[in-house]
Order: structure tokens, then C-alpha cells, then sequence
């Protein structure tokens, strides 16, 4: 018997119940994936494939119709502490500055720290983030990009043992994402952090995720196929498109998300174009055990 | 810019009261009454006079009621003659209680029904029946049962105070994002932390434009419930003014209460801006 993953999903299944005389809607199922500490990972999919919901269900926000979420061998039935989560609009209290909103995080995770110690703490991700010069102002004195910052550094701030993402970047301008996508890698790189991402962009899910979770449409969308990234650490939104395996990745996620569903990348790799697999082959999708 | 925007809209307030006080001194200047060929002795005797005075107070009559009641505003002479500080101090103590009694149970309710979709619909007939009932329709159940007529007139100002309150209480704290509320629970937030650190203050700016309703109700009412029940207060004093023939002395009192109630407005105009928040 193998350790189990950090994160363990298994037949997970969300249905909405029907509205008023129609059949109820299941928007995801028999969804079996794994993650690994330090691993980051990436979802993509269409809009529609419950994408947020999946991430909700980690995060604990949400409850899965069935199937289970488990964390270091224990079961995900609620939010909690060791989970951090970065909001799609960013979701910063506007009556705090940028110091009180993380601290409202740092105080809420570590409850027993002087005043001192919060506030280095506070200040320590805000640097991290490069908004030290913004730290007592409010989220409407920010720029869009700025606030997310904020919302990553409150995440970041309650050191989780894994860290949510929901479509971070997607309200912000190109330039922007592309520097905070710059930030995001360095400090992931440097802290080890295990991270769940949610994207639509297929370039920053190269850039940044290790394991690119591919989902089909909804209703009923599954997880078709679980690619590794096969450009090698430490990669640079400057150079990657120079790798060799830039574009071959780049054009099977595209094909997958045009036209759904083909040959797994790792076997097409296998077939005489440049071989990627590092990590061991995936087994098979394994079945909820309903015991 | 707008300095001179305020400028110029400065000047044009003070050119229409110098045109109304200027209307108001035209149209209380004493009249010519022609006496015919009346006999002057009978017409004397008669208190008729070539010249007659106006029966409405002129401008100088009202300046120098305000002067008279504003040079000694505490006096106290009798139950029936006491300086306009005096009843105004007892108004404002009225309403002061009565809103702040209201305050206390319309808050802690509110947050209730915005956050209990059960109590909201339980509790929602109950709302629209006591919502619409003049405030002074409780009058005489209130002077019944609390036999205290003071007593009663901040009860009155309870009941009035109590809806707007609760109703914009319930519905901020209903419509607090999701999003907020969301950071709250993967945060393990507790609910007394959530309701004062997160709910109370992304709610604050609705509950406050809820007691600055309640307070301009409020203030309407106590001068009608005063001038039911008497005794003190300047609604009573306008209903004493009025038997005493004091013309003057009524429509100062009916400025006064203007600018009271300006000044309340305005306290919680600045209590909302204070708690207010620019959302992005």
C-alpha cells in the first residue's frame, strides 16, 4: 500500500436540486484526483463545469452531493484554518486598511500572538506582495491588481498547509496578472506551497501549475485527464516559449478545450514527440467505495 | 470650483430670505383704514383708529421674541413659564430615550431577521400591521397603562422609532456579500467575532441611515405627543402659546424646532458618513 495523497478526491458528484417539475442537475461527477504536497495544481475547464464549486468543496464552503475530499487522511466537512483561499473579486473588507485585513486573518489563525508579533506577521506578506508602501490604505485606494495582491498575502498569511485559488487573475488587465503570475511563481517556488488553482487561461496554467486537471463540459462534466507539465522548474513567463515542450502542451490543452477530449498528452508523448513523463503514470480512475 | 459654486448658492439663500422677510414686512405694515365720517370720539371709544395694526406678528415682532426667549432661555417661573431651554431639554430627553430604548430592541431584532430567513418570515405580519399605525394612535392605551404622561411620550417616540430601525437593520445585514461572509468561515471565525467585525460594520452604513429616519420620526411626533399630553416641552409650549394669542412666540417656537431638527439630522448625517465605506 502506497501513503496516500495530501489531497484525496474520490467520486466526488455535485447535483442541484430541480427546479420546480424538471430533473435535477448534476453538474460534475465521478471526479477522482490527487494532489501532492508542493504540488501546484491547476483546473481548467469550460465555465459551466462547476469549476468554483469543486474548489468551494475544498475549501469547505460547499458540500458535495457525494463523494469525499480528504486531507492528510482526514475528511474535508468544513472551512477551516489550514486551508487558505484567495477569492475570484478578491473579497477584502473595505472598512479595513490593508494592515487590518490581513491582520483580521493572522489574529483569527493565530490567536495567541501579541500585537507585535501580528503585526509582523502582517507586514512580513505584505512585503511579500510589494504593497508595503500601501499598507494603511484601503481597498478603494488600490488598483484592481492590488487588491488581489492583498487578497493573496491575507491567504498566504495564515501559513495554510494548502492554498485555494478561484480564476485569481481573471478580472485584471494583461500587464498586471503577468507580473502578480511572476510573484505568485517566485513565492511558491520559495515556500513550497501546495496550491489548488482554478484558471481559464491556458498560459498561466503552464507557467504556473505542475498538474493540469482537464475538465470536459458540464453537465455531467468529468475530469478527462490529469497532464503533467512537461516543461521543467524553474520555468519564466520570458522564456517558456522557447521550451521545446512549450507548444505541443500548449496545442493539447488548446485542442482539449476546442475540441474536447483526444489522446492523453502522456501517451501522445510516448509516440515520437519529445517524451515528457517524469512522474510515474497515473493508475486508473478509482471508484468511490461506497462502504 | 465648487467654492464657488457654494458661494454663489450662498448668496442666492440670502437674497430670497431678505425677499421673503421683505414680503413678510410689506404685508404686516399697519394699514390706512379710512373711518368715513365716523365721529373720532366713537371711533377711539371703539379702539378703532386711523391707523391699524397688523394681527400677524411682523419680522421685528419675531426678532425680538427670539431675542427675549434666547437672552434667558433657563428661567424657570411656575409650571406654566419656563424658558424655551427649558421645554427644549425636555423634548429632546423624550425623544433621546424613547430612540435609544427603540435602538436597543430594533438592532438586536433586525440582526434577528436578517439573519434568520425563519424569523424574517415569522415575524413579518407583525412588522407590516405596526409598522403603519400613527404613533399617536398608542397615546391613550399608553396614558392608560403607564399613567405617567411624560412616560408616555417616550413610548410614543419608541414605537415610531422602532421600524426604520429594524427594517434597514434586517436588511443590511440580509444583503452583507457572501463574499465577506465566506472569508469570515475560512477564517473559523467565531459568530460573535463575525456578527461585530464583519457583519456590524458592512451593515453600519444601512442601520445608521435606519436611525436617522427613526430620529427626523421621532422628532416630528414629540411635538404633536406634547401638545397632547402637556405639561413640558416645546410642543406643549406652541399649544400654550397658541391659547396665551402669542403669535410670536409660536412661530419662534416653529423655527426652533426646524433648526433642532436640522441638527439632529446632521449629527447622524456625520454618525454615517463616519461608519460609511466606499466598496469595490
Amino acid at each position: 500500500m502506497t501513503t496516500p495523497a495530501f489531497i484525496q478526491v474520490d467520486g466526488l458528484e455535485k447535483t442541484f436540486p430541480a427546479p420546480m417539475g424538471q430533473e435535477p442537475v448534476t453538474v460534475f461527477q465521478n471526479l477522482d484526483f490527487e494532489i501532492e504536497k508542493g504540488e501546484f495544481v491547476c483546473l481548467i475547464g469550460h465555465s459551466g463545469c462547476g469549476k468554483s464549486t469543486i474548489l468551494n468543496i475544498l475549501a469547505g464552503l460547499d458540500a458535495a452531493t457525494d463523494g469525499y475530499v480528504f486531507m492528510e487522511n482526514r475528511q474535508v466537512t468544513g472551512p477551516g484554518l489550514d486551508r487558505g483561499v484567495v477569492f475570484q473579486g478578491h473579497a477584502l473588507m473595505p472598512w479595513l486598511t490593508v494592515r487590518e485585513n490581513v491582520a483580521f486573518a493572522v489574529k483569527s489563525r493565530f490567536k495567541h500572538h501579541s500585537k507585535d508579533e501580528v503585526n509582523a506577521q502582517v507586514e512580513k506578506y505584505v512585503e511579500m506582495v510589494g504593497l508595503s508602501h500601501a499598507i494603511d490604505k484601503k481597498p478603494h485606494q488600490l488598483s484592481g491588481g492590488m487588491r488581489q495582491r492583498v487578497g493573496i498575502a491575507r491567504a498566504f498569511a495564515i501559513e495554510p498547509k494548502m492554498l485555494l485559488m478561484d480564476e485569481p487573475f481573471g478580472a485584471l488587465d494583461a500587464l498586471t496578472r503577468g507580473v502578480i503570475q511572476d510573484e505568485l511563481l517566485a513565492i511558491c517556488q520559495a515556500t513550497e506551497q501546495t496550491v489548488f488553482m482554478i484558471t481559464h487561461d491556458v498560459d498561466e496554467a503552464i507557467l504556473l501549475a505542475d498538474k493540469i486537471l482537464l475538465m470536459t463540459n458540464g453537465p455531467f462534466a468529468e475530469v478527462a485527464e490529469c497532464a503533467y507539465n512537461p516543461l521543467k522548474k524553474p520555468r519564466s513567463r520570458q522564456e517558456m516559449h522557447h521550451d521545446e515542450h512549450y507548444y505541443p502542451f500548449r496545442n493539447h490543452l488548446m485542442d482539449f478545450l476546442v475540441n474536447g477530449p483526444s489522446t492523453p498528452y502522456a501517451d501522445k508523448a510516448s509516440d515520437g514527440t519529445p517524451a515528457a513523463m517524469e512522474e510515474p503514470p497515473r493508475s486508473g480512475p478509482r471508484r468511490v467505495v461506497n462502504a | 470650483m465648487s467654492q464657488s459654486l457654494r458661494l454663489r448658492a450662498g448668496i442666492v439663500s440670502i437674497l430670497l430670505l431678505l425677499a421673503f422677510v421683505g414680503a413678510w414686512w410689506g404685508a404686516t405694515l399697519p394699514t390706512q383704514v379710512d373711518l368715513g365720517d365716523m365721529d373720532p370720539e366713537y371711533a377711539a371709544m371703539m379702539g378703532l383708529d386711523t391707523v391699524q395694526e397688523s394681527d400677524i406678528p411682523t419680522p421685528g415682532d419675531i426678532g425680538s421674541a427670539i431675542w427675549t426667549h434666547l437672552s434667558d432661555p433657563f428661567y424657570v417661573s411656575g409650571s406654566n413659564d419656563m424658558g424655551i431651554g427649558i421645554q427644549l431639554a425636555h423634548s429632546l430627553w423624550r425623544v433621546l430615550a424613547g430612540f435609544a430604548l427603540a435602538a436597543l430592541v430594533a438592532v438586536p431584532l433586525g440582526f434577528l431577521i436578517g439573519m434568520s430567513p425563519l424569523m424574517h418570515k415569522a415575524l413579518a405580519p407583525y412588522i407590516q400591521i405596526l409598522k403603519p399605525i400613527s404613533p399617536l394612535a398608542w397615546m391613550p392605551l399608553a396614558l392608560y397603562i403607564i399613567q405617567d404622561a411624560s412616560i408616555s411620550s417616550i413610548f410614543v417616540i419608541f414605537i415610531c422609532s422602532i421600524w426604520p430601525m429594524m427594517v434597514n437593520t434586517a436588511y443590511g445585514v440580509a444583503s452583507v456579500r457572501d463574499d465577506w461572509l465566506a472569508v469570515a468561515k475560512t477564517l473559523e471565525v467565531g459568530p460573535i467575532k463575525k456578527a461585530f467585525q464583519v457583519i456590524l460594520p458592512a451593515a453600519a452604513p444601512t442601520i445608521l441611515t435606519g436611525m436617522r429616519i427613526s430620529m427626523g420620526i421621532a422628532w416630528l411626533v414629540i411635538v404633536a405627543a406634547e401638545m397632547l399630553v402637556g405639561g413640558t416641552g416645546i410642543g406643549y409650549f406652541i399649544w400654550n402659546e397658541w391659547n396665551n394669542l402669542d403669535l410670536a412666540n409660536v412661530i419662534f417656537a416653529i423655527l426652533l424646532i426646524g433648526v433642532v431638527g436640522m441638527i439632529l439630522d446632521m449629527i447622524f448625517g456625520l454618525l454615517g458618513k463616519a461608519v460609511s465605506y466606499k466598496e469595490v
